[in-house]
């Protein structure tokens, strides 16, 4: 009986080491999606409420699957169908392409309520004063978008640092994956878990920190 | 010279303006009157073009408004706007309100766009407030920086759709007030309005819409006096 024990060892401060490494391949997924998806998003949500029926009915019906899709799902069937098309990429690539999506999809939604929430009224003014569209889009609807809509977009990017555990489905190591190997090793769940937690937490609170700073600072 | 031809405008099915003809001179004061869904405030949208138009022509100063080669964003910056909603821009103080068309539509550079900021700012009486947030603001103070704001394009015209219906009633007569000052400066103003008082005393010509159709247009001593259309007499007896 005694062998079978060495197939397990203790939780040891190296151990740390791992799951910290895991934890900045989090935030190195998360910052990439979270950009990526941001910027789509963004575009898409801009699509979406200039041109109301096409935009709707095209990009918007699509976004909504991939809102409406679990993301577990999506990931594997991604990282299956990549292959088919010609594209070989890594875990990591892969679980960023349709984590970053996903981002969009979530991201357009708040876009378009930004959009929504500078009111026709407040753009006519600018536009009678002789900003172009363009201005009126970055000098008014922008700053003013944005701040409506601000917490929403902290959410959207919250909770995709939290969905980027589902990446380790596909064999990317980081947080939940980490966590999972050396709990097998060391069959001691309770104290790795408590770790990756913290360290998830780790990576979230100075975001919402921040953007608790940014909205007081917008406030006054 | 502002001249409006067989203008026709529709949303939709609805026929909004049924051909409306009028030309505003230089140095006039216009107040349009009548009920609203009469029009009035859609002729105001038509002429700096931010509604389209389905049939005759505005022109601005020899400038066809609704021509597709007409660069409108440079027509705008002379036909200055002011609505019912003040549409104060929340994030920018009063100053930077005033600044942000100068800055970025006129390209003039930023201590120049706050000069003229605050010299249109004092102009309106709201020297005291450079540095407030429009949520620091009455409403009349708000509609006093949108009209701050407008001047500050240095327009030759000034539209003004209902500036102070949305107001509270104590606060009507500071922006009436800052509206006789331009007109009294000579600015040419088309003041869609429900102040009778106003509309008698500042303007020069009173135009009376009724259901998309210019029913009359006159001195105000006619208008108010001797109207000539039965649907201007009712309307005034309503309002007064």
């Amino acid at each position: 009986m005694s062998d079978s024990v060495a197939f397990f060892s203790e939780f040891r401060a190296t151990d740390l080491l791992f799951l910290g490494e895991a934890a900045g391949r989090t935030l190195l997924i998360s910052a990439v999606s979270i950009s990526a998806g941001t910027v789509l998003g963004i575009v898409f949500g801009w699509a979406i409420s200039a041109s109301r029926f096409w935009g709707v009915m095209t990009i918007g019906t699509i976004l909504d699957v991939f809102r409406s899709v679990p993301l577990i799902i999506q990931l594997v069937l991604f990282y299956n169908f990549f292959p088919i098309i010609g594209l070989n990429l890594d875990p990591f690539a892969s679980g960023a392409v349709v984590l970053s999506i996903y981002t969009a999809a979530l991201v357009a939604q708040v876009a378009r309520g930004g959009i929504e929430a500078v009111g026709q009224p407040m753009r006519r003014a600018a536009r009678s004063l002789g900003m172009s569209y363009w201005q009126d889009l970055r000098y008014v609807v922008w700053p003013i978008g944005l701040r409506a809509v601000f917490p929403a977009w902290v959410g959207v990017a919250l909770s995709v640092v939290k969905d980027s555990a589902l990446v380790s489905v596909l064999g990317y190591v980081e947080l939940l994956r980490a966590s999972q190997i050396l709990i097998t090793r060391t069959q001691e769940p309770f104290i790795i878990l408590a770790a990756a937690g913290a360290f998830y937490f780790a990576i979230s609170y100075p975001l919402s920190k921040y953007s608790q700073k940014l909205e007081e600072r917008w406030a006054s | 010279m502002i001249e409006i031809k067989g203008l026709h405008k529709y949303f939709g099915e609805l026929h909004v303006l049924k051909g409306i003809d009028l030309n505003v001179a230089k140095g006039e004061v216009l107040s349009v009157i009548g009920s609203s869904g009469s029009g009035k405030s859609t002729l105001l949208y038509c002429i700096n073009g931010l509604e389209s138009i389905q049939q005759g022509e505005v022109i601005v100063d020899g400038v066809s408004v609704h021509e597709k080669s007409t660069d409108i964003n440079k027509l705008r910056q002379n036909l200055g706007m002011v609505f019912q909603q003040w549409n104060s821009f929340p994030h920018l103080t009063s100053l930077e309100n005033v600044a942000l068309a100068p800055r970025i539509v006129k390209g003039k550079s930023k201590s120049e766009a706050l000069a003229i900021a605050e010299k249109q700012l004092r102009h309106v009486g709201l020297g005291d407030k450079l540095t407030n947030y429009p949520s620091a603001l009455s409403g009349g103070q708000q509609q006093r920086l949108a009209i701050a704001r407008a001047l500050a394009m240095e327009p030759e015209y000034m539209l003004f759709d209902e500036a102070t219906s949305a107001l509270d009633p104590e606060l009507v007569g500071e922006v009436l007030e800052t509206m006789r000052m331009l007109a009294e400066e000579g600015m040419t103003m088309i003041c869609v309005t429900h102040e009778m008082g106003f509309a008698r005393d500042v303007s020069d010509r009173v135009a009376y819409f009724h259901q998309g159709i210019m029913e009359e247009i006159g001195p105000p001593e006619q208008i108010f006096g001797d109207a000539h259309s039965e649907h201007t007499r009712k309307f005034l007896a309503n309002v007064r």
